[in-house]
Protein backbone atom coordinates (compact mmCIF):
# COMPACT_ATOMS: atom_id res chain seq x y z
CA UNK A 1 0.00 0.00 0.00
CA UNK A 2 1.47 3.21 -1.23
CA UNK A 3 0.33 5.36 1.65
CA UNK A 4 2.01 3.10 4.19
CA UNK A 5 5.44 3.35 2.61
CA UNK A 6 4.77 7.05 2.49
CA UNK A 7 4.15 7.02 6.22
CA UNK A 8 7.33 5.12 6.92
CA UNK A 9 9.42 7.49 4.88
CA UNK A 10 7.77 10.36 6.68
CA UNK A 11 8.64 9.02 10.09
CA UNK A 12 12.21 8.31 8.99
CA UNK A 13 12.81 12.04 8.71
CA UNK A 14 10.75 12.96 11.70
CA UNK A 15 12.74 12.93 14.92
CA UNK A 16 9.52 12.75 16.89
CA UNK A 17 8.93 9.21 15.71
CA UNK A 18 12.18 8.06 17.29
CA UNK A 19 11.04 8.91 20.79
CA UNK A 20 11.01 11.70 23.27
CA UNK A 21 14.68 11.50 24.28
CA UNK A 22 15.82 12.48 20.80
CA UNK A 23 13.29 15.29 20.88
CA UNK A 24 14.71 16.46 24.18
CA UNK A 25 18.24 16.23 22.82
CA UNK A 26 17.51 18.56 19.89
CA UNK A 27 15.65 20.96 22.13
CA UNK A 28 18.60 21.07 24.52
CA UNK A 29 21.06 21.52 21.67
CA UNK A 30 19.21 24.47 20.16
CA UNK A 31 18.94 26.03 23.60
CA UNK A 32 22.71 25.72 24.11
CA UNK A 33 23.39 27.26 20.69
CA UNK A 34 21.13 30.21 21.43
CA UNK A 35 22.81 30.80 24.80
CA UNK A 36 26.33 30.57 23.37
CA UNK A 37 25.50 32.99 20.55
CA UNK A 38 23.88 35.35 23.01
CA UNK A 39 26.87 35.31 25.36
CA UNK A 40 29.25 35.79 22.39
CA UNK A 41 27.19 38.69 21.08
CA UNK A 42 27.35 40.50 24.41
CA UNK A 43 31.08 39.78 24.81
CA UNK A 44 32.11 40.80 21.28
CA UNK A 45 30.07 43.99 20.95
CA UNK A 46 30.23 44.85 24.64
CA UNK A 47 26.54 45.75 24.90
CA UNK A 48 25.58 47.70 28.02
CA UNK A 49 23.51 45.60 30.43
CA UNK A 50 20.39 47.80 30.07
CA UNK A 51 20.28 47.00 26.32
CA UNK A 52 21.28 43.35 26.24
CA UNK A 53 22.11 41.63 29.56
CA UNK A 54 24.19 38.46 29.74
CA UNK A 55 22.28 35.17 29.93
CA UNK A 56 23.57 34.61 33.46
CA UNK A 57 22.26 38.00 34.57
CA UNK A 58 18.84 37.06 33.20
CA UNK A 59 18.88 33.76 35.10
CA UNK A 60 19.95 35.54 38.29
CA UNK A 61 17.21 38.10 37.86
CA UNK A 62 14.61 35.37 37.47
CA UNK A 63 15.91 33.66 40.61
CA UNK A 64 15.89 36.95 42.55
CA UNK A 65 12.30 37.76 41.53
CA UNK A 66 11.06 34.15 41.54
CA UNK A 67 8.28 34.74 44.09
CA UNK A 68 6.89 37.76 42.24
CA UNK A 69 7.16 36.05 38.91
CA UNK A 70 5.33 32.93 40.08
CA UNK A 71 2.57 34.96 41.68
CA UNK A 72 2.02 37.11 38.61
CA UNK A 73 2.37 34.20 36.22
CA UNK A 74 -0.51 32.67 38.20
CA UNK A 75 -2.64 35.77 37.60
CA UNK A 76 -1.88 35.70 33.89
CA UNK A 77 -2.62 31.96 33.68
CA UNK A 78 -5.99 32.43 35.37
CA UNK A 79 -6.92 35.16 32.89
CA UNK A 80 -5.78 33.03 29.94
CA UNK A 81 -7.66 29.94 31.09
CA UNK A 82 -10.86 31.77 32.05
CA UNK A 83 -11.00 33.72 28.78
CA UNK A 84 -10.20 30.64 26.73
CA UNK A 85 -12.67 28.31 28.44
CA UNK A 86 -15.43 30.93 28.24
CA UNK A 87 -14.69 31.37 24.53
CA UNK A 88 -14.98 27.60 23.96
CA UNK A 89 -18.19 27.40 26.00
CA UNK A 90 -19.83 30.12 23.91
CA UNK A 91 -18.21 29.57 20.52
CA UNK A 92 -18.94 25.87 20.02
CA UNK A 93 -22.71 25.99 20.70
CA UNK A 94 -23.06 29.15 18.59
CA UNK A 95 -21.23 27.43 15.73
CA UNK A 96 -23.54 24.41 16.08
CA UNK A 97 -26.64 26.65 16.02
CA UNK A 98 -25.33 28.49 12.96
CA UNK A 99 -24.81 25.19 11.13
CA UNK A 100 -28.16 23.71 12.16
CA UNK A 101 -30.33 26.73 11.44
CA UNK A 102 -30.08 29.09 8.45
CA UNK A 103 -32.15 31.62 10.40
CA UNK A 104 -29.63 31.71 13.24
CA UNK A 105 -26.86 32.02 10.67
CA UNK A 106 -28.49 35.06 9.04
CA UNK A 107 -29.14 36.54 12.45
CA UNK A 108 -25.74 35.97 14.08
CA UNK A 109 -23.13 35.84 11.35
CA UNK A 110 -23.08 39.53 10.30
CA UNK A 111 -22.67 40.88 13.87
CA UNK A 112 -20.03 38.20 14.51
CA UNK A 113 -17.98 39.31 11.51
CA UNK A 114 -18.56 42.95 12.42
CA UNK A 115 -17.17 42.56 15.95
CA UNK A 116 -14.30 40.59 14.51
CA UNK A 117 -13.39 43.41 12.16
CA UNK A 118 -12.78 45.77 15.11
CA UNK A 119 -9.22 45.37 16.43
CA UNK A 120 -9.66 43.83 19.88
CA UNK A 121 -7.28 46.27 21.47
CA UNK A 122 -9.51 49.11 20.31
CA UNK A 123 -12.27 47.71 22.53
CA UNK A 124 -10.08 47.60 25.60
CA UNK A 125 -10.85 51.19 26.75
CA UNK A 126 -14.53 50.28 26.60
CA UNK A 127 -13.88 47.20 28.74
CA UNK A 128 -12.12 49.37 31.32
CA UNK A 129 -15.28 51.46 31.55
CA UNK A 130 -17.43 48.34 31.85
CA UNK A 131 -15.29 46.06 33.98
CA UNK A 132 -12.73 48.35 35.59
CA UNK A 133 -9.09 47.55 36.29
CA UNK A 134 -8.34 43.89 36.88
CA UNK A 135 -9.21 40.34 36.02
CA UNK A 136 -12.55 40.98 34.29
CA UNK A 137 -11.05 43.20 31.61
CA UNK A 138 -8.22 40.72 30.95
CA UNK A 139 -10.70 37.87 30.63
CA UNK A 140 -12.93 39.93 28.35
CA UNK A 141 -10.11 40.75 25.92
CA UNK A 142 -8.93 37.10 25.98
CA UNK A 143 -12.45 35.84 25.40
CA UNK A 144 -13.01 38.15 22.46
CA UNK A 145 -9.73 37.33 20.75
CA UNK A 146 -10.24 33.53 21.13
CA UNK A 147 -13.88 33.43 20.21
CA UNK A 148 -13.81 34.00 16.46
CA UNK A 149 -11.28 31.38 15.31
CA UNK A 150 -13.09 28.71 17.33
CA UNK A 151 -16.48 29.65 15.85
CA UNK A 152 -15.18 29.77 12.30
CA UNK A 153 -13.24 26.50 12.42
CA UNK A 154 -16.08 24.67 14.16
CA UNK A 155 -18.48 25.84 11.44
CA UNK A 156 -16.05 24.75 8.72
CA UNK A 157 -15.65 21.34 10.38
CA UNK A 158 -19.37 20.75 10.83
CA UNK A 159 -20.07 21.76 7.23
CA UNK A 160 -17.35 19.58 5.72
CA UNK A 161 -19.35 16.35 5.99
CA UNK A 162 -19.77 14.47 2.69
CA UNK A 163 -23.42 14.87 1.57
CA UNK A 164 -23.42 11.21 0.48
CA UNK A 165 -22.72 10.25 4.09
CA UNK A 166 -25.89 12.01 5.20
CA UNK A 167 -27.73 10.25 2.38
CA UNK A 168 -26.33 6.92 3.56
CA UNK A 169 -27.36 7.60 7.17
CA UNK A 170 -30.87 8.59 6.11
CA UNK A 171 -31.18 5.41 4.06
CA UNK A 172 -30.45 3.61 7.32
CA UNK A 173 -33.29 5.52 8.93
CA UNK A 174 -31.07 7.59 11.22
CA UNK A 175 -32.75 10.58 12.89
CA UNK A 176 -31.06 13.97 12.46
CA UNK A 177 -29.80 13.95 16.05
CA UNK A 178 -27.93 10.69 15.51
CA UNK A 179 -26.44 11.94 12.24
CA UNK A 180 -25.21 14.98 14.12
CA UNK A 181 -23.73 13.18 17.13
CA UNK A 182 -22.21 10.16 15.38
CA UNK A 183 -21.17 11.60 12.01
CA UNK A 184 -21.08 15.38 11.89
CA UNK A 185 -19.52 16.08 15.28
CA UNK A 186 -16.65 13.55 15.19
CA UNK A 187 -15.96 14.58 11.60
CA UNK A 188 -15.68 18.21 12.72
CA UNK A 189 -13.13 17.56 15.48
CA UNK A 190 -9.94 17.96 13.36
CA UNK A 191 -11.03 21.35 12.10
CA UNK A 192 -12.24 22.36 15.58
CA UNK A 193 -8.84 21.58 17.00
CA UNK A 194 -7.31 23.82 14.34
CA UNK A 195 -9.34 26.66 15.80
CA UNK A 196 -8.64 25.63 19.39
CA UNK A 197 -4.88 25.66 18.77
CA UNK A 198 -4.89 29.05 17.07
CA UNK A 199 -7.01 30.38 19.92
CA UNK A 200 -4.65 28.92 22.53
CA UNK A 201 -1.82 31.03 21.14
CA UNK A 202 -4.07 34.08 20.85
CA UNK A 203 -5.33 33.66 24.42
CA UNK A 204 -1.91 34.62 25.80
CA UNK A 205 -1.85 37.67 23.53
CA UNK A 206 -5.30 38.61 24.83
CA UNK A 207 -4.35 38.32 28.49
CA UNK A 208 -1.12 40.30 27.95
CA UNK A 209 -3.03 43.04 26.13
CA UNK A 210 -5.43 43.22 29.04
CA UNK A 211 -2.57 43.47 31.48
CA UNK A 212 -0.83 46.24 29.53
CA UNK A 213 -3.83 48.49 29.61
CA UNK A 214 -5.82 47.65 32.69
CA UNK A 215 -4.10 45.72 35.39
CA UNK A 216 -1.80 45.96 38.35
CA UNK A 217 -0.86 42.31 38.29
CA UNK A 218 0.23 39.61 35.84
CA UNK A 219 3.32 39.08 33.72
CA UNK A 220 2.26 41.89 31.36
CA UNK A 221 2.22 44.28 34.26
CA UNK A 222 5.69 43.09 35.42
CA UNK A 223 7.00 43.61 31.88
CA UNK A 224 5.73 47.18 31.82
CA UNK A 225 7.19 48.03 35.21
CA UNK A 226 10.53 46.33 34.43
CA UNK A 227 10.65 48.38 31.23
CA UNK A 228 9.98 51.54 33.22
CA UNK A 229 12.85 50.72 35.57
CA UNK A 230 15.16 49.83 32.65
CA UNK A 231 15.50 46.41 34.34
CA UNK A 232 16.26 44.62 31.07
CA UNK A 233 17.47 41.43 32.74
CA UNK A 234 14.07 40.98 34.44
CA UNK A 235 12.36 41.89 31.17
CA UNK A 236 14.15 39.08 29.39
CA UNK A 237 13.49 36.68 32.24
CA UNK A 238 9.75 37.37 32.22
CA UNK A 239 9.65 37.02 28.43
CA UNK A 240 11.19 33.56 28.73
CA UNK A 241 8.77 32.52 31.49
CA UNK A 242 5.92 33.83 29.36
CA UNK A 243 6.95 31.85 26.30
CA UNK A 244 7.31 28.69 28.40
CA UNK A 245 3.78 29.24 29.74
CA UNK A 246 2.39 29.75 26.25
CA UNK A 247 4.16 26.63 25.00
CA UNK A 248 2.81 24.50 27.85
CA UNK A 249 -0.69 25.71 27.07
CA UNK A 250 -0.34 25.04 23.34
CA UNK A 251 1.07 21.55 23.88
CA UNK A 252 -1.67 20.75 26.38
CA UNK A 253 -4.23 21.44 23.66
CA UNK A 254 -2.19 19.40 21.20
CA UNK A 255 -2.06 16.50 23.67
CA UNK A 256 -5.83 16.65 24.01
CA UNK A 257 -6.05 16.57 20.21
CA UNK A 258 -3.86 13.49 20.07
CA UNK A 259 -6.04 11.74 22.63
CA UNK A 260 -9.32 12.66 20.95
CA UNK A 261 -8.51 12.22 17.26
CA UNK A 262 -5.70 9.66 16.99
CA UNK A 263 -7.32 8.57 13.73
CA UNK A 264 -6.78 11.83 11.92
CA UNK A 265 -4.29 12.36 9.11
CA UNK A 266 -2.44 15.02 11.13
CA UNK A 267 -1.69 12.50 13.90
CA UNK A 268 -0.68 9.49 11.85
CA UNK A 269 3.06 9.95 11.61
CA UNK A 270 3.10 9.77 15.41
CA UNK A 271 0.64 6.91 15.65
CA UNK A 272 2.59 4.63 13.33
CA UNK B 1 -28.83 -0.88 -36.25
CA UNK B 2 -27.24 -4.02 -37.67
CA UNK B 3 -27.56 -6.13 -34.57
CA UNK B 4 -31.17 -5.41 -33.86
CA UNK B 5 -32.33 -8.76 -35.18
CA UNK B 6 -30.32 -10.56 -32.52
CA UNK B 7 -32.37 -9.12 -29.73
CA UNK B 8 -36.00 -9.08 -28.87
CA UNK B 9 -37.26 -5.90 -27.36
CA UNK B 10 -37.96 -7.36 -23.98
CA UNK B 11 -38.32 -4.21 -21.94
CA UNK B 12 -41.72 -5.16 -20.60
CA UNK B 13 -41.93 -8.89 -21.09
CA UNK B 14 -38.94 -9.92 -19.03
CA UNK B 15 -40.08 -7.90 -16.05
CA UNK B 16 -41.75 -10.89 -14.52
CA UNK B 17 -45.07 -10.80 -12.77
CA UNK B 18 -43.07 -10.84 -9.55
CA UNK B 19 -41.87 -7.26 -9.89
CA UNK B 20 -40.30 -6.00 -6.69
CA UNK B 21 -39.89 -2.37 -7.66
CA UNK B 22 -42.42 -0.64 -9.90
CA UNK B 23 -41.55 2.79 -11.23
CA UNK B 24 -44.55 4.34 -12.94
CA UNK B 25 -44.58 7.64 -14.83
CA UNK B 26 -41.99 9.09 -12.49
CA UNK B 27 -40.70 12.60 -13.00
CA UNK B 28 -38.52 14.77 -10.81
CA UNK B 29 -38.11 18.50 -11.16
CA UNK B 30 -35.70 20.50 -9.01
CA UNK B 31 -36.03 24.22 -8.43
CA UNK B 32 -32.73 25.99 -8.97
CA UNK B 33 -31.39 28.89 -6.95
CA UNK B 34 -32.87 31.46 -9.33
CA UNK B 35 -36.25 29.73 -9.20
CA UNK B 36 -35.81 28.07 -12.60
CA UNK B 37 -36.98 24.50 -13.02
CA UNK B 38 -34.52 21.75 -13.79
CA UNK B 39 -36.08 18.55 -15.04
CA UNK B 40 -33.85 15.74 -13.78
CA UNK B 41 -36.12 12.89 -14.76
CA UNK B 42 -39.17 12.60 -16.99
CA UNK B 43 -41.80 9.94 -17.75
CA UNK B 44 -39.75 7.11 -16.39
CA UNK B 45 -41.27 3.64 -16.27
CA UNK B 46 -39.53 0.45 -15.31
CA UNK B 47 -40.05 -2.66 -13.28
CA UNK B 48 -37.36 -4.52 -11.46
CA UNK B 49 -38.04 -8.15 -10.73
CA UNK B 50 -37.28 -9.85 -7.45
CA UNK B 51 -33.72 -11.08 -7.50
CA UNK B 52 -32.98 -9.25 -10.72
CA UNK B 53 -29.69 -7.50 -11.41
CA UNK B 54 -30.57 -4.33 -13.28
CA UNK B 55 -28.04 -1.77 -14.43
CA UNK B 56 -28.68 1.79 -15.44
CA UNK B 57 -26.21 3.38 -17.83
CA UNK B 58 -26.39 6.88 -19.16
CA UNK B 59 -24.41 10.05 -19.64
CA UNK B 60 -23.81 12.46 -16.77
CA UNK B 61 -26.94 14.38 -15.92
CA UNK B 62 -29.39 11.69 -17.00
CA UNK B 63 -30.86 11.47 -13.52
CA UNK B 64 -29.41 8.08 -12.60
CA UNK B 65 -28.54 9.06 -9.04
CA UNK B 66 -31.81 10.94 -8.73
CA UNK B 67 -33.61 7.73 -9.63
CA UNK B 68 -31.83 5.82 -6.84
CA UNK B 69 -32.72 8.54 -4.36
CA UNK B 70 -36.33 8.37 -5.46
CA UNK B 71 -36.44 4.58 -5.08
CA UNK B 72 -34.95 4.81 -1.59
CA UNK B 73 -37.42 7.53 -0.70
CA UNK B 74 -34.72 10.07 0.10
CA UNK B 75 -36.27 12.31 -2.55
CA UNK B 76 -39.95 12.79 -3.33
CA UNK B 77 -41.23 12.25 -6.86
CA UNK B 78 -42.69 15.28 -8.60
CA UNK B 79 -44.90 13.08 -10.74
CA UNK B 80 -45.78 9.41 -10.80
CA UNK B 81 -45.14 6.86 -8.09
CA UNK B 82 -42.75 4.15 -7.01
CA UNK B 83 -43.91 0.96 -5.34
CA UNK B 84 -41.75 -1.58 -3.59
CA UNK B 85 -43.47 -4.88 -2.88
CA UNK B 86 -46.74 -3.16 -3.72
CA UNK B 87 -46.23 -0.45 -1.09
CA UNK B 88 -45.96 3.13 -2.26
CA UNK B 89 -42.61 4.68 -1.32
CA UNK B 90 -43.38 7.61 0.94
CA UNK B 91 -40.43 8.77 3.01
CA UNK B 92 -37.11 6.95 3.45
CA UNK B 93 -37.36 3.26 2.61
CA UNK B 94 -34.79 1.62 4.83
CA UNK B 95 -35.00 -2.08 4.04
CA UNK B 96 -32.10 -1.82 1.63
CA UNK B 97 -28.34 -1.50 1.39
CA UNK B 98 -26.76 1.54 -0.24
CA UNK B 99 -23.31 1.75 -1.81
CA UNK B 100 -21.75 4.85 -3.30
CA UNK B 101 -18.72 5.64 -5.43
CA UNK B 102 -17.06 6.97 -2.30
CA UNK B 103 -16.80 4.21 0.31
CA UNK B 104 -17.83 6.69 3.04
CA UNK B 105 -15.90 4.83 5.71
CA UNK B 106 -15.46 6.77 8.94
CA UNK B 107 -11.81 7.41 9.79
CA UNK B 108 -12.50 7.29 13.51
CA UNK B 109 -14.01 3.82 13.43
CA UNK B 110 -12.26 0.52 12.97
CA UNK B 111 -13.16 -1.68 10.00
CA UNK B 112 -15.49 -3.76 12.15
CA UNK B 113 -17.18 -0.72 13.67
CA UNK B 114 -17.61 0.76 10.20
CA UNK B 115 -19.56 -2.31 9.16
CA UNK B 116 -21.61 -2.04 12.35
CA UNK B 117 -22.49 1.57 11.53
CA UNK B 118 -25.51 0.02 9.86
CA UNK B 119 -26.80 -0.97 13.35
CA UNK B 120 -25.72 2.18 15.14
CA UNK B 121 -27.55 4.41 12.66
CA UNK B 122 -30.71 2.35 13.13
CA UNK B 123 -30.41 2.33 16.90
CA UNK B 124 -30.00 -1.45 16.90
CA UNK B 125 -27.82 -3.51 19.19
CA UNK B 126 -24.48 -3.75 17.40
CA UNK B 127 -23.20 -6.52 19.70
CA UNK B 128 -25.85 -8.84 18.34
CA UNK B 129 -24.64 -8.29 14.78
CA UNK B 130 -20.91 -8.47 15.46
CA UNK B 131 -20.59 -12.18 14.54
CA UNK B 132 -22.36 -11.55 11.25
CA UNK B 133 -20.12 -8.52 10.57
CA UNK B 134 -17.00 -10.65 11.18
CA UNK B 135 -18.36 -13.38 8.94
CA UNK B 136 -19.03 -10.90 6.12
CA UNK B 137 -15.54 -9.42 6.40
CA UNK B 138 -14.09 -12.90 6.28
CA UNK B 139 -16.11 -13.71 3.17
CA UNK B 140 -14.55 -10.78 1.30
CA UNK B 141 -11.05 -11.73 2.41
CA UNK B 142 -10.67 -9.16 5.17
CA UNK B 143 -10.25 -11.52 8.09
CA UNK B 144 -7.63 -10.07 10.42
CA UNK B 145 -8.38 -6.51 9.31
CA UNK B 146 -11.31 -6.04 11.72
CA UNK B 147 -9.42 -3.71 14.05
CA UNK B 148 -7.56 -1.75 11.37
CA UNK B 149 -8.45 1.81 10.53
CA UNK B 150 -9.78 2.62 7.06
CA UNK B 151 -6.64 4.61 6.14
CA UNK B 152 -4.58 1.43 6.46
CA UNK B 153 -6.59 -0.22 3.66
CA UNK B 154 -6.32 -0.04 -0.13
CA UNK B 155 -9.14 1.38 -2.24
CA UNK B 156 -10.47 -2.07 -3.14
CA UNK B 157 -10.40 -3.23 0.47
CA UNK B 158 -12.21 -0.10 1.58
CA UNK B 159 -14.95 -0.66 -0.99
CA UNK B 160 -15.30 -4.25 0.27
CA UNK B 161 -15.85 -2.93 3.79
CA UNK B 162 -18.51 -0.60 2.40
CA UNK B 163 -20.15 -3.59 0.73
CA UNK B 164 -20.14 -5.53 4.02
CA UNK B 165 -21.75 -2.54 5.68
CA UNK B 166 -24.52 -2.55 3.05
CA UNK B 167 -25.06 -6.31 3.48
CA UNK B 168 -24.95 -6.47 7.27
CA UNK B 169 -28.68 -6.73 7.86
CA UNK B 170 -29.18 -8.93 4.79
CA UNK B 171 -31.47 -6.49 2.96
CA UNK B 172 -33.48 -7.88 0.04
CA UNK B 173 -32.39 -4.99 -2.17
CA UNK B 174 -29.12 -3.24 -2.98
CA UNK B 175 -28.85 0.23 -4.51
CA UNK B 176 -25.41 0.84 -5.93
CA UNK B 177 -24.35 4.21 -7.32
CA UNK B 178 -21.16 3.63 -9.33
CA UNK B 179 -19.60 1.69 -6.46
CA UNK B 180 -16.47 0.74 -8.42
CA UNK B 181 -16.05 4.05 -10.24
CA UNK B 182 -13.04 5.13 -8.19
CA UNK B 183 -11.11 1.85 -8.38
CA UNK B 184 -8.29 0.94 -10.73
CA UNK B 185 -9.13 -1.34 -13.64
CA UNK B 186 -7.81 -4.59 -12.17
CA UNK B 187 -9.34 -4.11 -8.74
CA UNK B 188 -12.54 -3.18 -10.49
CA UNK B 189 -12.70 -6.49 -12.39
CA UNK B 190 -12.06 -8.39 -9.18
CA UNK B 191 -14.81 -6.49 -7.37
CA UNK B 192 -17.20 -7.18 -10.22
CA UNK B 193 -16.71 -10.93 -10.03
CA UNK B 194 -16.94 -10.82 -6.23
CA UNK B 195 -20.20 -8.93 -6.47
CA UNK B 196 -21.52 -11.43 -9.02
CA UNK B 197 -20.59 -14.31 -6.73
CA UNK B 198 -22.36 -12.68 -3.81
CA UNK B 199 -25.43 -11.95 -5.92
CA UNK B 200 -25.51 -15.49 -7.30
CA UNK B 201 -25.56 -16.83 -3.75
CA UNK B 202 -28.05 -14.45 -2.17
CA UNK B 203 -30.31 -13.55 -5.13
CA UNK B 204 -30.74 -9.98 -3.95
CA UNK B 205 -32.45 -7.42 -6.12
CA UNK B 206 -29.74 -5.07 -7.33
CA UNK B 207 -30.17 -1.66 -8.91
CA UNK B 208 -26.74 -0.78 -10.21
CA UNK B 209 -25.61 2.51 -11.72
CA UNK B 210 -22.50 2.66 -13.86
CA UNK B 211 -20.76 4.59 -16.60
CA UNK B 212 -19.10 1.48 -17.90
CA UNK B 213 -20.95 -0.38 -20.64
CA UNK B 214 -18.82 -3.52 -20.23
CA UNK B 215 -19.45 -3.56 -16.48
CA UNK B 216 -23.19 -3.29 -17.04
CA UNK B 217 -23.22 -6.11 -19.61
CA UNK B 218 -21.04 -8.38 -17.47
CA UNK B 219 -23.16 -7.99 -14.33
CA UNK B 220 -26.75 -7.47 -15.40
CA UNK B 221 -29.89 -9.31 -16.40
CA UNK B 222 -31.12 -6.17 -18.10
CA UNK B 223 -29.62 -2.79 -18.90
CA UNK B 224 -31.60 0.43 -18.86
CA UNK B 225 -30.04 2.95 -21.23
CA UNK B 226 -30.96 6.52 -20.35
CA UNK B 227 -30.74 9.75 -22.26
CA UNK B 228 -29.84 13.05 -20.63
CA UNK B 229 -31.53 16.38 -19.98
CA UNK B 230 -34.17 15.51 -19.19
CA UNK B 231 -33.34 12.01 -18.04
CA UNK B 232 -35.52 9.47 -19.80
CA UNK B 233 -35.45 5.74 -20.44
CA UNK B 234 -34.11 5.34 -23.97
CA UNK B 235 -34.15 1.60 -24.18
CA UNK B 236 -34.13 -1.49 -22.01
CA UNK B 237 -31.85 -4.26 -23.22
CA UNK B 238 -31.91 -7.91 -22.20
CA UNK B 239 -28.56 -9.50 -21.48
CA UNK B 240 -29.06 -13.10 -22.58
CA UNK B 241 -25.77 -14.47 -21.40
CA UNK B 242 -25.84 -17.67 -19.37
CA UNK B 243 -25.08 -17.60 -15.69
CA UNK B 244 -23.00 -18.13 -13.73
CA UNK B 245 -20.68 -15.89 -15.69
CA UNK B 246 -16.94 -15.79 -15.30
CA UNK B 247 -14.45 -13.27 -16.64
CA UNK B 248 -14.03 -15.21 -19.92
CA UNK B 249 -17.58 -14.17 -20.84
CA UNK B 250 -16.11 -10.79 -21.70
CA UNK B 251 -14.31 -12.27 -24.68
CA UNK B 252 -17.39 -13.95 -26.16
CA UNK B 253 -19.17 -12.80 -29.29
CA UNK B 254 -22.52 -12.33 -27.57
CA UNK B 255 -20.89 -10.08 -24.94
CA UNK B 256 -19.30 -8.00 -27.67
CA UNK B 257 -22.59 -7.75 -29.54
CA UNK B 258 -24.45 -6.36 -26.54
CA UNK B 259 -21.67 -3.89 -25.71
CA UNK B 260 -21.81 -2.82 -29.33
CA UNK B 261 -25.54 -2.35 -29.22
CA UNK B 262 -25.41 -0.14 -26.12
CA UNK B 263 -22.58 1.86 -27.64
CA UNK B 264 -24.63 2.42 -30.79
CA UNK B 265 -27.43 3.83 -28.67
CA UNK B 266 -25.03 6.31 -27.09
CA UNK B 267 -23.75 7.24 -30.53
CA UNK B 268 -27.29 7.87 -31.71
CA UNK B 269 -27.87 10.11 -28.70
CA UNK B 270 -24.70 12.00 -29.54
CA UNK B 271 -23.02 11.05 -26.25
CA UNK B 272 -20.16 9.31 -28.03
CA UNK B 273 -18.95 10.50 -31.43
Amino acid sequence: MADQTELKRYSFFSARAHGWHIDAFWMFLSLVIVLVLWEALVAIFDFPAHLLPRPLAVVNSVIDHWGTIVENAGDTTIAVLLGYVLAVIFAVPIAILIVISPQVERLLYPPLVATQSIPKIALAPLFIVWFGFGLETKVAVTFLICFFPIVVDTIVGLRSIDPSLIQLARSMGAPASRVFLKLRLPGALPSMFGGLKVASALAVVGALTGEYIASDSGLGYILLSASGEMNTALLFGVLIVLSVLAMIFFYAIELLEKLLIPWHVSQRSHAQ
Amino acid sequence: MPNDALFTDASISSASTDAMIKIQGVGKTFTGQDGEHIIALEDTDMEIGRGEFLSIVGPSGCGKSTLLNLVSGLLETTRGEIRIDGEKVDGPYTDLGFAFQSDLLLDWRTVLRNVLLQCDMRGMDSKKHTPRARELLKSVGLEGFEDKRPFELSGGMRQRVALCRALLLDPPMLLMDEPFGALDALTREQMQSDLLGMWQETQKTVLFITHSIAEAVYLSDRIVVMSARPGKVREIIDVDIDRPRDLSVRDSAEFGAIVHRVRLLFQEMGVIH
